[in-house]
């Protein structure tokens, strides 16, 4: 518990001041959350545009940090032996892997209630469905991560800097969070649709925005990646 | 009993075999060095005593236990220095020394570290910033915090600057004086003749040899008295003078095949100064652990690794094959093959 406890702090305290990192998870989000509502270049039909995007860039903000901030942070302590060293000592992988979820549960905190905040500002009105909410927002999490520990576990630091930025691009076109999926051509509908961004986004639009049952298909992608991800992780993770 | 135990180890890196059946034994109180070239398997033999490596034959125990299998028993009492990095980029000394001493229930006090391993002014310094030998002191100072009963250091001077030496080694001295058995690595033989109690000279994956510096010392030259002078001297007449074969090992590099008496100094410096010769450099007696090294290592095939393991020393000619086995014998050490 002491050691847990020691090794979340440092974890907080590193991940909330890295430039970098606050850039992607919260700054990046937040220029696209207000610039794409005053810009009115959304094509979500009728309704009001901020209904949609506050809820996609919380879903963006929240793959932010899983795939880019935890990938990026964890691939550089493993480029520099930390975790390596990590291992001699008697805090154990359990509760490293406790303290790395504790500073991925702070982030996420801010960056809701930021986003609740600005969104608000924007004249958002969320809806209520805060327990399809949460619940996409921990499968969304545990996926992301699982994506970005096993980049960072398994290639060279320089590699996960650029592949889980690239990605995070990538996501953020075909994953339903700045413009919705209905909007992309049919083959790539096909694939956003199976990607994990477009199914937390789907969730989240409908369970925080324009209401409606989230589509099963969204639950079911989600559990798939939440679960495969992370599995992926563990069998290919080299500590050194 | 020896907190430290190794028999027979072998380990591979796919097929290349690192260590090719090392044993030894440390204990406590006392430094234990691991000398050898660059790639002798110095690191691996130590990284599987941290339980990084699994052996593929032989057996570690570190206090009486298993690296591997036991690590989460064994983790509170070890502490460790790895050759590099190990420090999170972004944290400060008294930052790092702060957390990992959370990881302990009765650490040593941060603060006390950073003052005797001289970081107080770097206390505050991002690591990315840090000079190398500051690194390796922090480095180190994270091994001692738990208050280690056993402590690995790998490499812990290299890099370092001479009054950054000069703090490694009395820390290292009072971390075994305080009972912990300490086992570090180094391929510098100055380094090894001042840190450790004990050698093991490692040389491709081998125990090429062991003891205490002075036993291993004392192995060589004991029956030669060797010196530098003009290249080319008479040694005809000098073996006439002295009763004793002279070889020009190398240009300007004899030996006397002679036990270093005063008189056959004195015979030799006389005989120089009646030809008004210099003198260089004279060595009798017990030789330096550089000696000890080449005479072990520097034959062809294995001349490349020892010679790269003396640098910063004085490079000399290498003895001959013959000379060699004759010292070696005298030495009364254990050698590869002659395992109990």
């Amino acid at each position: 518990m002491r050691a847990y406890l020691a090794q979340a702090r440092a974890e907080i305290r590193l991940t909330l001041t890295q430039g970098e990192s606050l850039l992607v998870t919260l700054g990046i989000p937040l220029i696209l959350l207000v610039g794409l509502d005053v810009a009115h270049i959304v094509p979500t039909g009728t309704r009001r545009e901020i209904t949609f995007l506050a809820p996609g860039i919380l879903s963006l903000a929240i793959m932010a940090t899983g795939l880019v901030s935890l990938a990026i942070a964890t691939a550089f302590e493993r480029n520099y032996g930390v975790l390596k060293r990590l291992g001699a000592t008697p805090l154990g992988r359990p509760a490293l892997l406790a303290a790395k979820t504790s500073s991925i549960a702070v982030v996420e905190i801010i960056q809701t209630a930021v986003i609740l905040l600005v969104g608000t500002a924007l004249g958002w009105h969320p809806l209520g469905h805060v327990a399809e909410a949460a619940a996409a927002i921990v499968l969304g999490t545990v996926a992301f991560s699982g994506i970005g520990l096993f980049l960072a576990g398994a290639l060279k630091a320089e590699v996960v800097l650029g592949l889980s930025n690239a990605l995070y691009l990538v996501m953020l076109m075909l994953g339903g969070m700045a413009f919705p999926i209905s909007r992309l051509p049919g083959a790539l509908h096909a694939v956003a649709v199976l990607l994990p961004a477009s199914a937390l986004s789907q969730a989240l639009v409908h369970s925080l925005g324009t209401g409606g049952a989230v589509p099963l298909s969204a639950w079911a992608v989600l559990v798939i990646w939440a679960v495969g991800a992370p599995a992926l992780a563990v069998s290919t993770f080299s500590w050194e | 009993m020896a907190v430290i135990e190794v028999q027979d180890l072998v380990v591979r890196y796919g097929a290349r075999t690192a260590v090719a059946g090392v044993s030894f034994e440390a204990h406590a109180s006392r430094v234990l060095g691991l000398l050898g070239p660059n790639g002798a398997g110095k690191t691996t033999t130590v990284e599987t005593l941290e339980g990084y490596r699994q052996p593929a034959a032989g057996r570690v125990a570190v206090l009486g236990m298993d690296p591997v299998a036991d690590r989460r028993a064994l983790a509170p009492r070890i502490g460790v220095m790895l050759q590099q990095g190990g420090v999170y980029a972004r944290m400060s000394p008294r930052q790092a020394l702060r957390l990992f001493a959370g990881y302990y229930r009765e650490p040593e006090d941060p603060e006390s570290l950073l003052e005797r391993l001289a970081l107080v002014d770097a206390a505050r310094t991002p690591w990315r910033h840090l000079s190398g030998g500051e690194r390796q002191r922090l480095s180190l100072a994270l091994a001692l915090v738990g208050k280690p009963t056993v402590a690995f250091l790998d490499e812990p001077t290299a890099g370092v600057d001479p009054a950054g030496r000069l703090a490694i080694r009395q820390v290292v001295r009072d971390l075994a004086d305080g009972g912990a058995c300490v086992v570090l690595t180094t391929h510098e033989l100055d380094e090894a003749q001042h840190l450790a109690d004990n050698l093991v000279i490692v040389d491709q994956g081998r125990v090429i040899a062991q003891g205490s510096p002075s036993e291993l010392m004392a192995g060589v030259g004991g029956g030669s008295i060797r010196f530098g002078a003009p290249p080319h001297l008479d040694v005809a007449s000098l073996s006439a003078t002295l009763g004793a074969a002279v070889v020009e090992d190398s240009p300007g590099e004899y030996t006397v095949s002679t036990s270093p008496t005063p008189q056959a100094v004195a015979t030799l410096t006389s005989w120089l100064a009646q030809r008004s010769l210099p003198l260089a450099d004279l060595r009798a007696g017990r030789g330096t652990l550089e000696d000890v090294f080449l005479q072990l290592t520097g034959t062809p095939g294995t001349g490349q690794a020892g010679g790269a393991a003396v640098q910063g020393g004085r490079s000399r000619g290498r003895r001959s094959a013959g000379h060699r086995s004759e010292r070696s014998e005298g030495a009364g050490r254990r050698r590869t093959g002659s395992r109990r």
